[in-house]
């Protein structure tokens, strides 16, 4: 068995735009570990999901997944591999005409002939993890932002995956259901023997349940390790980023022309 | 001059590939592999809600329509002492050309929106990419049944809508402005031929029904996911529809009127 569950190696990557969002990037996530992915944002985080899921092409370099470089598996070898993933979208990505339980049952019913006892007691078990077993009638138009990614991390398990994939799991989660859903992913990679990615920019939560870590900013890897090692680092951009201080090497400003200038452009205008 | 002829050529360029991607998008729905225990539940369920759900506009368009037709034809009829030709002349404006051409565009307006809309949304909400992740093809899940459905509804409207105009203009014609029945029913028997009056407008109806669906889920699938790029899809989901039917209109009837 390969030791790494992902390596993306000499990966660079640029939207249709031009706009560069990689540069030469080097990752690798190992089999059986949570990791993190931190950064300020707009670096690519989630761009980076979608590079390991096969959604996206990398200009250079190449993304392997269990030893398969993803992008150049065919349709239907992909598809198959897509099978023992599982993601969990920013934004849930629920499907709005089902209610709950159909969204935690469409990949049972997808890829499996299970029973429809069998499906019942899997999405059931699956909600109940989530603690969401009681709205499993609601409309996904009836719950509020955080238990839409409850509800979607409940779907995003139930085929159980080997890799499971976190895109900002912890914003728009109250306190309580913060601290069940840290406990939850740990609890659910350490029983199952899954491989996880988070990617995130709430820097303590993450760091806490993670094994390793790894922070991006200005299309590159800036910082990696232990939580412990990532938080005694030296370098100013990582530690701006992790204290989240203003000033520092990494900009708060979007690149723009002195302010000057542009008043006095604007002025010219009138 | 030379940037203006630039701009035209980045336009020219930006629509062929669009086109191009759109039609490398219905190879791969129209060859993909079927499932019909998964498949023909989600094509009924399209046929339903863009068929169906249909109906109420067609019916009511073409009764009014069949109405107008005999109302005016009477009249004009009248000069010449022909109202007996009012049965032939409306069935064959109906089956010939009224029938599919409104049918289409209605269609489009009710049903094709709707399904720009829906794709874009689905886009928007990220529910494509996770139905992408979770290993099931969205082309094939999503976008297959609605092609079909809209296939398999516009042929099946067509004939609904010929068929309650000719009852419309019949009201208006026969038990209103008091033409006689037999001779209602029986000119337009004998001058209606089913192949190349009747068959030719459900061809021609076929032919819609793949140009509106085709532009209809293409729109949705490439529009940019936010509100504003959602609203310009669905808006050019229906004005590409509507020309492309009154061009395909023109061929086909050429081609028809000239024996293929």
């Amino acid at each position: 068995m390969i030791e790494n569950l992902v390596e993306i190696s000499k990966m660079s990557f640029q939207h249709e735009s031009g706009k560069v969002v990689f540069q030469d990037v080097e990752i690798v996530i190992p089999r059986g570990k949570v990791t993190s992915i931190m950064g300020p944002s707009g670096t690519g985080k989630t761009t980076l999901l979608r590079l390991i899921g096969g959604q996206l092409t990398p200009s250079t370099g190449q993304v392997s997944v269990d030893g398969q470089i993803i992008h150049d598996l065919s349709h239907r070898d992909l598809y198959q591999l897509r099978k023992r993933m599982g993601m969990l979208f920013q934004a849930g990505g629920l499907f709005t005409h089902l209610n709950v339980y159909e969204n935690v049952a469409f990949p049972l019913r997808e890829h499996t002939r299970l029973s429809e006892s069998m499906i019942r007691t899997l999405v059931l078990m699956k909600l109940q993890m989530v603690g969401l077993r009681g709205a499993q009638k609601l409309m996904p138009s009836e719950l509020s932002g955080g238990m839409a990614r409850r509800v979607a991390l409940a779907r995003a398990v139930s085929l159980d995956p080997a890799l499971i994939m976190y895109d900002e799991p912890f914003t728009g989660q109250d306190p309580v259901s913060m601290g069940v859903l840290m406990k939850l992913i740990r609890t659910l990679n350490d029983a199952l023997k899954l491989t996880t990615i988070i990617v995130s920019h709430d820097v303590q939560e993450a760091l806490s349940i993670s094994d390793y870590a790894y922070v991006i900013a200005d299309q590159k890897v800036i910082g990696q390790g232990t939580a412990q090692s990532i938080l005694q680092d030296a370098s100013p951009q990582l530690q701006q980023f992790i204290q989240g201080l203003p000033d520092g090497p990494v900009p708060f400003d979007y690149p723009a022309p002195p302010l000057s200038q542009d008043f006095l452009e604007t002025s010219a205008h009138v | 001059m030379f940037n203006q002829l630039a701009i035209l050529g980045v336009w020219g360029l930006d629509n062929l590939r669009e086109l191009g991607r759109s039609g490398l998008m219905m190879l791969q729905v129209v060859f993909s592999r079927p499932h019909p225990r998964k498949n023909f539940p989600l094509v009924v369920q399209q046929i339903y809600s863009e068929g169906f759900l249909s109906l109420l506009i067609i019916i009511v368009s073409s009764l009014f329509i069949g109405m107008v037709l005999s109302l005016q034809g009477y009249h004009t009829l009248e000069k010449f002492g022909a109202t007996a030709e009012l049965g032939p002349l409306v069935a064959l404006s109906v089956t010939r050309e009224l029938g599919p051409v409104v049918t289409a565009i209605l269609f489009a307006g009710r049903a094709g929106t709707a399904v720009t809309a829906e794709i874009g949304l689905m886009k928007a909400t990220e529910q494509l990419s996770s139905m992408e992740m979770m290993a099931v093809d969205p082309l094939r899940r999503v976008i297959a049944p609605r092609f079909w459905g809209g296939i398999i509804s516009m042929p099946l409207l067509t004939m609904i809508f010929n068929a309650v105009a000719i009852y419309g203009a019949f009201l208006v014609g026969v038990q209103w402005l008091g033409l006689d029945n037999g001779v209602f029913w029986s000119n337009m028997q004998s001058s209606v031929d089913f192949h190349a009056d009747v068959l030719n407008g459900i061809i021609k109806s076929v032919v819609f029904g793949v140009a509106v669906i085709w532009i209809a889920v293409a729109q949705g699938y490439y529009a940019v996911p936010t509100s504003a790029g959602i609203a310009s899809a669905t808006t050019r989901s229906v004005v590409y529809s509507s020309l492309v039917i009154l061009g395909l209109d023109f061929v086909l009837t050429a081609m028809m009127i000239g024996g293929w």
